[in-house]
């Protein structure tokens, strides 16, 4: 036991412990490296830190950010989904159908939209909770499955006559700069927003979601402790599919028309956008703002690249070097510290 | 991830865990091959011929390749997802070498040493990521899934960036002739697809590192505390992944006669589906490159014979889907039927 300290030393003492909890963090790493890129780009490429650029990133990402926020919970619980993007596709296609051909009301295509994306996540969970298929196979058997059929059935045709409610853009805020720039919050970034709270309240603040971190911690455990791993398997794959296919209708929303094949091969930059915040494949930790934080990262070494004129092809390899030395920090700290941790210092899930 | 979960519940404790993939391990995958065989010989008016054998063997080796690249990760457990960027990466190297250095119309004894430059720059190449691979799975202890999805899309980047995302061509004659040859009527192809298999069946089987592969894939742990060294197996695991990539390079220059970043990418997923229909068991340990053989082989069969039908690809890849969890439902309603009838009693 060190002595009792005096005021200052014992602030000090309190601030350095806080320091060494926040440092085992990978939020904390992840918001570092952002300060420091953002700092960079924000020095050398003039146009990187205005309002307009800032807002203008959050709505290329928000589709990739809605479906991560479902991705997150798969992940907390222990599983992996591959087949979201598959998910998305015929989620919006089946909307576009019901709206272009049969005319449908807006509410009643929505709601057909995330019937269908819950419906093929509950297929998943099936799979995965009653025929105990690895969730892995599962998930990419259910993509080709679910994918080849919407492109046979739609030929690869797309849909360009979206109704005006589904395009039209939705402005919640508009502002004028002084520089003469026009800022506006748009839908996607509101429902990104929403979409956000929603999981964080869900994962934090219900029964459900500390459950979700108990069966992702350890399935057996919580199965004894009285939990209904069934009934969860179903809320999380359930509830990715309705992130893929808000997230797909979103998109629809972005571009004014539904391409079948226009979300495949997003699932690993998703993937990849999830694990950078911190969520980990063995399931039972990540939390909600790292999520974002990891989304935050990948859209401005995108964005602040583009801007320095940095040819596009190259992104793809910032990306790999990015996750590469990212995940690599977090296991290699996280190793560190659970060699040191004491018991008062379990890691937290806020 | 594997560690994570417990064992689904019907294989616990059950000689099943041991014959995973079918009711009935290899014979239950024969026997859905020889059904397949009849069911299409049956509704196909000239399906047996010779001209759907040689199809057949033209259309296999780069997938078969391709499998058993990801198979050797699979059996330790982990999983390889770069291995079509690492075959690119290497097809575009070996194009880009033999077009550069010699040009249509160079001699023969200079093309040959060209050629054999090219080979041994790619398999140069392949081993390089292998090992790189290996080193970051084994001294990171960050799962395999994130680490080859960084690889991915770092050996993607790269040859996207360097061919702007362009085909490369121009191989030299004499490379083509001998790719086209058939000694014997068999597709030289092939002969390498079988060459290939029974050396990565061998190494998995019948040697130490294949022994400590399938334990690592059981419990590295405990591998750890029986005196292997697990991180060098394991670098050797992605070497060996890698080097496999590279003979699926050759073919893949063979079939298209030129080389592209974006050449078989869907591939990707059907290896994974292809090893677990084989039997190999996705957590690790367990797996045979003769049960991955056979189910190729079927997945070939039923897009053969599909594609007769006049049924679309897309189709196809979904049946193929459908497949696997037809299978994999078969397996765990067969795990649970002696209990049911012990209860019973």
């Amino acid at each position: 036991m060190p002595e009792p300290a005096s005021g200052p030393d014992r602030a000090v003492g309190a601030a350095l412990a806080r320091w060494r909890r926040l440092r085992r963090r990978p939020e904390t790493w992840l918001f570092l490296v952002i300060l420091a890129v953002g700092t960079l780009f924000g020095l050398m490429a003039p146009g990187f830190l205005t309002l307009p650029n800032v807002i203008d990133l959050l709505e290329t990402y928000s589709v990739q950010a809605i479906i991560a926020m479902g991705l997150f919970v798969v992940l907390v619980s222990g599983g992996i989904d591959i087949s979201f993007a598959a998910t998305a596709s015929v989620a919006q296609y089946c909307a576009a159908l019901l709206a272009s051909r049969l005319g449908l009301p807006a509410p009643l295509v929505i709601l057909a939209g995330l019937a269908v994306g819950v419906g093929l996540g509950c297929v998943n969970a099936a799979l995965i909770h009653h025929l105990r298929i690895t969730s892995i196979i599962a998930t990419i058997a259910m993509m080709s499955v679910s994918f080849s059929l919407l492109m046979y059935f739609s030929g690869g045709r797309s849909i360009y006559d979206l109704p005006d409610w589904w395009t039209s853009r939705v402005v919640f805020y508009r502002a004028e700069l002084a520089s003469g720039d026009i800022v506006r919050v748009t839908l996607p970034v509101v429902l990104m927003g929403a979409m956000a709270l929603l999981t964080w309240a869900l994962m934090t603040r219900t029964s459900i979601g500390r459950q979700i971190y108990a069966m992702g911690g350890n399935p057996e455990a919580a199965r004894r402790v009285g939990i209904d791993v069934g009934r969860l398997t179903y809320v999380a794959y359930g509830y990715l599919g309705f992130a893929a296919a808000l997230g797909g209708l979103v998109q629809a929303h972005r571009v004014g028309e539904s391409v079948p094949n226009a979300m495949v091969n997003t699932e690993l930059a998703v993937l990849s956008a999830a694990v950078l915040g911190g969520a980990s494949l063995a399931g039972g930790v990540g939390t909600v703002p790292g999520v974002l934080l990891g989304i935050v990262l990948l859209a401005i070494l995108q964005n602040g690249l583009n801007l320095l004129g940095v040819s596009p092809y190259f992104f793809q390899i910032v990306i790999g070097v990015t996750i590469l030395v990212s995940t690599s920090i977090t296991v290699l700290s996280s190793r560190r510290g659970r060699r040191l941790r004491t018991l008062g210092e379990a890691p937290s899930h806020g | 991830m594997a560690d994570a979960r417990p064992l689904p519940a019907a294989k616990q404790g059950s000689p099943l865990r041991l014959f995973a993939g079918l009711p009935g391990g290899h014979l239950g995958l024969v026997s859905l091959l020889v059904g397949l065989l009849l069911l299409f010989a049956f509704l196909v008016p000239g399906f047996l011929s010779v001209a759907t054998l040689n199809s057949f063997m033209y259309q296999l080796p780069l997938l078969g390749l391709l499998s058993l690249a990801m198979i050797v990760p699979l059996m330790s457990g982990g999983l390889n997802l770069a291995i079509i960027a690492t075959t690119s990466q290497s097809a575009l190297l070996m194009v880009w070498i033999m077009g550069t250095l010699a040009p249509p119309g160079t001699g023969g004894s200079s093309a040959f040493l060209v050629i054999l430059l090219a080979l041994a720059a790619g398999l140069l190449l392949c081993v390089l990521i292998g090992l790189l691979t290996g080193a970051l799975v084994a001294y990171t202890g960050v799962h395999p899934i994130l680490v080859t999805l960084g690889t991915k899309s770092l050996i993607d980047g790269v040859s996207i960036y360097l061919t702007r995302g362009m085909a490369l061509s121009g191989v030299p004659d004499a490379f083509a002739a001998a790719a086209a040859s058939t000694p014997l009527g068999v597709p030289l192809i092939f002969l390498l697809l079988v060459a290939v298999a029974v050396a990565v069946g061998v190494i998995l089987k019948h040697t130490p590192f294949g022994l400590a592969c399938a334990m690592i894939g059981s419990n590295p742990e405990a591998t750890r505390y029986s005196a292997v060294d697990t991180g060098r197996v394991l670098v050797g695991v992605y070497a060996l992944s890698s080097v496999v990539c590279f003979f699926a390079a050759l073919v893949m220059i063979a079939t298209f006669n030129s080389a592209s970043a974006d050449y078989a990418q869907s591939y990707l997923l059907v290896t994974i589906l292809a090893a677990v229909l084989g039997g190999v068991d996705p957590f690790g340990g367990f797996g045979t490159v003769t049960g991955l053989m056979i189910a190729l082989a079927i997945l070939q069969l039923l897009s053969s014979g599909l594609n007769q039908f006049g049924v679309s690809t897309y189709l196809t890849v979904a049946i193929w889907g459908a497949t696997l969890i037809l299978v994999v439902v078969a397996q765990t309603f067969a795990a649970r039927l002696p209990a049911r009838f012990r209860r019973r009693k």
